[in-house]
């Protein structure tokens, strides 16, 4: 299997993105609480294979983008009493991810 | 546990029993061989459900997770683990 097969990149930082509100069964690596939260492509991480396919013993090819996602806390906890400028960053797959 | 309500994060550290450490052991050389991917631990430690998932300590978790992968994979059969299991039961942990 070729390693260098991978999904070519769609973000780049300063993408405003969504996260797809989806909720299939199996092994999912997107939290979710954040499913479909807005948020902004902080930076890109890499390719690494698919965790959702690896978890089942597959080969997780192509290899799937992988970005660190920032969204404001007060959109993500609903009555968040914390400063209004907090922010949590998450690492999303590419794959789970649309443009906003 | 998937940003649901719980309880302040114990942040203290502690010692790690002789079973434990093996278990980390393990799961380094069963990667490292190609038998598990940390997604299929991860997967099953999911599969425990929310209940037995929150009963079992962490290593706890470890050891049902890689047995499970090992027997899903055909790395080692249910006769094979349980004959063994009956074994080292009788031996009264002297291994």
């Amino acid at each position: 299997m070729a390693s260098t097969e991978a999904m070519p990149a769609r973000f780049a930082p300063g993408d405003k993105v969504a996260v797809k509100a989806a909720f299939p069964i199996g092994h999912v690596r997107t939290p979710y609480y954040i499913r479909g939260k807005h948020g902004v492509i902080e930076r890109f991480c890499g390719t690494y294979g698919n965790p959702e396919e690896l978890a089942y013993a597959r080969p997780g090819l192509p290899r799937q983008p992988l970005y660190r996602v920032r969204f404001r806390q007060a959109e993500v906890w609903p009555g968040y009493h914390g400063n209004a400028a907090d922010t949590v960053d998450i690492e999303i797959y590419q794959h789970w991810l649309e443009p906003a | 546990m998937g940003g649901l309500p719980a309880g302040p994060v114990e942040a203290t550290e502690h010692d790690y029993a002789l079973w434990e450490k093996r278990v980390d052991a393990l799961l380094v050389l069963l990667s490292k061989k190609g038998h598990i991917t940390v997604d299929e631990l991860r997967r099953n430690i999911e599969g425990l459900g929310a209940e037995a998932y929150e009963k079992m300590s962490y290593y706890e978790r470890w050891i049902y997770a890689i047995t499970q992968t090992l027997i899903q994979r055909g790395v080692i059969s249910i006769d094979e683990l349980g004959s063994r299991m009956a074994q080292v039961q009788q031996s009264d942990g002297k291994h």
